[in-house]
Parts: structure tokens; C-alpha cells; sequence
């Protein structure tokens, strides 16, 4: 990506929080992702308090672990959704998310540089958001109410009244379909 | 490791999401740490989330809210996490087959389970688990023990962690997951010359056909 790039920003501001613990490298970062994040945590049906709650625990998960954001895994904004999303799983179970901490503790150990890597690495925002334009409507629902509102499959069914089944196959031709049309965008 | 059963992209699309139940999670997150090819479809997943962020309207933030936030980094001793090593370190305990997200679950050795024998050839031993509905278990049976043919009430995930079985899906090895929603029905059959050993998470209690299934079906409890 370009110096331009948002993912370019991104990065660097993160390698100043990291490298230096730098205040306004990390602030601009906040004013990028916490309005967005609440914006999540809103959507997901948590109220005024929990969402602001949930946001500053987030953007203090990144102030402290900069230095273990890893730039072939992913895009920053990527990094960020993880957190979040570990966050308010966190904040709704009574065991800690560590199914998900412990493998990118061997994401991190074990991840060297390959083309798949690359590929990923590619695959910034602006990538991703085109193929996500691509979908068929149909897909494109059942993606936004998994990831923008964190819903549950069996309530996604509910909300489009269809068979939890027909939730599952869009969820899988929409992973297809994402992969084919990375594939053309490269 | 060579796999050749993956898993399903709706799985790796709800782990990616958050919406995985915490016993299929495990199962899961077990798999990608030993799968090359499934944790970067995971990274592929979690990248839809990142986009999704990205373009998420923006919510008012409540007054002074960086400041809070700020006080509170200043408050605090800096706990920041070292720059991660650039030395790859092995995913898993060399000596072992315990993948990393499982091994903070049952230790580091298979060889230390502490196995419950159900029914002869057959072991079990359950992995309690907060906040789930769904069970997650071991099981080890023996060389050319049949699993009683069941459809399945839910669906269930396998993950093989020793030895191997087959059924009219293929033959499971180490790193292999069965991936089955709730209207598969199958019989595997170790055939491994050592026990197959797995980890399995059940949506719903696995329904055996057959009178002398059913009777077996309290046992071994799956
Ligand atoms: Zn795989
Ligand atoms: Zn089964």
C-alpha cells in the first residue's frame, strides 16, 4: 500500500504508540476507531454506559499491546475488530476468551512471512471493502448482522425469518464469494 | 502435518464474528493453531470484521471521554507488552499433541488424561466449560472399535489428536476436524494400530440408533 493509504496511517501511528509511547500518535488513533467501536458495541444491544465502557477498555487493549500488532496478519483496523470483539465476549461470559488469546499467541510465534501472508497483508481495508460491495444483498445482510452487530446465527434467522440452515449456506457463500473476488481484485 | 478435513467457512466465519459457542471455540481456535490453511482463512474472516469497522457510522462519544482514558494510561503502571518475538517459537509443546488453545484445558501430554473408561475400547473425559450449552469432551477408543451410528441431535465437531478413524466421510488423522451439522449420520471406525484420540464438541446429547446404542447412550454420555 501506498504512504496515503489509511492501513499506511494506521500503521505507522501504531508502531508510535509501540515504539515510543507516543500520547498524540495514540489520540489520533482514538479519534479514528473509539467513535466506531461504540458504534459496534451500540449496535450489538449493549446501552449508553456498557458501549463506552467496552470502547475505552478496547482502545486501552491497544494502547498497552501496540507492539504485538503484526502487520502480515492484517490490517490495523482488522487488529482493532479482534479486540473489540474479545472485549465484549469478555464482558458476557464468566471464563475469559482464551481460546482466542492463545492462538494469537501461536499466530504470533509461529507465523513467518509467505505469499498466503502477503496476500493477507494486501488485503486492507479498501480491498476488503470492495469485495464486500460484491456480494449479492442476501449475503451481504447476513455478513452485516454477524459483524457489525456481533448477532447470533440463530437470531439472524429469526430477524430475515429463514431456516437457521439457509443463515449457514449464504454465511458460506459469502466467505466463497469474498475469497473469488479478493482473488480478481489482486 | 498434512490435513485433509478443514473446516466448514460458516464455522470460520462465526469464530471470526464472536458467535461460537465456547466449547466449539475451543475445537476451532485447537484446529487453526495446528492448520496452516484455516488460520489464514480465519485472518480472511476477521478481515471482513476489520472492513466492517471501518465503515461503521461514528457514535458520539461522551464528554471528555479521551481524557478519562488518558488519565487512566497515566494512572496505571505501563504494562505494555514487549514487541512480540521475532524468533519463531513452536506452535505446539515439541514433545506433544496438545495444540496451545487446548493444552490450557487438559495440560500438555495426552498421555496424562485423566480417562474415565464408558464402555470397553472407550474412554471419555469431560472438559468443563462456563457459559456454554454444548459439551466438550475427549474421547479414546481403541484399534478397530466401532462408534455406534448416530445422527446428530446438533452439530458436532472433532478434531483429531492421535491415531485415526474412518467413515463414509474419509479418514480422520492428526489435525483433521469432522465438521457436521445436525443431519449427518455416520459410524466411524479406529483404525490406527494406537487408539484414536479426539477432541469433540456437541451441540446437543448425539443420538445413537438402535436398541443397544440407546442403552449405551447414558454412558458414554454423547
Ligand atoms: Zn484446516
Ligand atoms: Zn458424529
Amino acid at each position: 500500500p501506498g504512504p496515503n493509504t489509511d492501513q499506511a496511517r494506521h500503521e505507522a501511528l501504531i508502531t508510535a504508540v509501540a515504539d515510543n509511547r507516543d500520547k498524540s500518535a495514540f489520540e489520533s488513533l482514538f479519534v479514528r476507531f473509539g467513535p466506531r467501536i461504540k458504534g459496534m458495541m451500540l449496535g450489538s444491544g449493549a446501552g449508553e454506559d456498557l458501549a463506552e465502557d467496552l470502547m475505552q477498555e478496547v482502545m486501552l487493549t491497544v494502547w498497552r499491546k501496540a507492539a504485538l500488532y503484526a502487520p502480515e496478519r492484517g490490517s490495523v483496523s482488522t487488529w482493532i475488530f479482534t479486540i473489540a470483539r474479545n472485549a465484549r465476549i469478555d464482558r458476557l461470559r464468566r471464563q475469559p476468551v482464551q481460546p482466542f488469546v492463545d492462538v494469537e499467541t501461536v499466530s504470533i510465534a509461529s507465523d513467518a512471512p509467505s505469499a498466503e501472508s502477503e496476500m493477507i497483508a494486501g488485503q486492507h481495508g479498501e480491498i476488503v471493502r470492495a469485495a464486500l460491495q460484491k456480494l449479492p444483498q442476501e449475503q451481504r445482510d447476513v455478513i452485516d448482522l454477524a459483524f457489525n452487530q456481533f448477532m447470533p446465527q440463530s437470531e439472524i434467522a429469526k430477524k430475515l425469518n429463514l431456516p437457521i440452515g439457509t443463515v449457514k449456506s449464504r454465511t458460506r457463500l459469502a466467505y466463497k464469494k469474498l475469497k473469488e473476488n479478493l482473488e480478481d481484485l489482486r | 502435518m498434512s490435513i485433509h478435513h478443514h473446516l466448514d467457512a460458516a464455522s470460520l466465519m462465526r469464530y471470526a464474528a464472536g458467535d461460537l459457542d465456547p466449547a466449539f471455540a475451543v475445537v476451532v481456535a485447537s484446529h487453526i493453531a495446528m492448520c496452516d490453511e484455516c488460520r489464514q482463512a480465519v485472518r480472511l474472516a476477521e478481515a471482513v470484521g476489520g472492513a466492517c469497522l471501518s465503515d461503521m457510522p461514528e457514535a458520539a462519544l461522551s464528554d471528555g471521554s479521551f481524557t478519562r482514558l488518558s488519565r487512566m494510561i497515566d494512572a496505571a503502571p505501563d504494562t505494555a507488552t514487549k514487541r512480540r518475538p521475532v524468533e519463531a517459537t513452536p506452535a505446539n509443546d515439541p514433545d506433544g499433541d496438545v495444540p496451545l488453545p487446548l493444552s490450557s484445558l487438559i495440560g500438555g501430554s495426552l498421555d496424562d488424561v485423566p480417562w474415565r473408561l464408558v464402555v470397553p475400547g472407550v474412554y471419555r473425559h469431560k472438559i468443563e466449560l462456563a457459559d456454554t450449552s454444548s459439551s466438550l469432551f475427549m474421547l479414546k477408543i481403541g484399534s478397530g472399535r466401532k462408534m455406534p451410528e448416530h445422527g446428530h441431535g446438533g452439530t458436532e465437531m472433532t478434531l483429531i489428536l492421535r491415531g485415526s478413524y474412518s467413515d463414509s466421510m474419509g479418514r480422520f488423522g492428526p489435525g483433521d476436524v469432522a465438521d457436521l451439522d445436525e443431519h449427518v449420520e455416520h459410524q466411524p471406525v479406529v483404525d490406527s494400530d494406537d487408539p484414536c484420540i479426539c477432541l469433540v464438541a456437541t451441540e446437543e446429547p448425539t443420538r445413537f440408533k438402535g436398541i443397544v446404542s440407546r442403552l449405551m447412550q447414558p454412558l458414554v454420555g454423547i
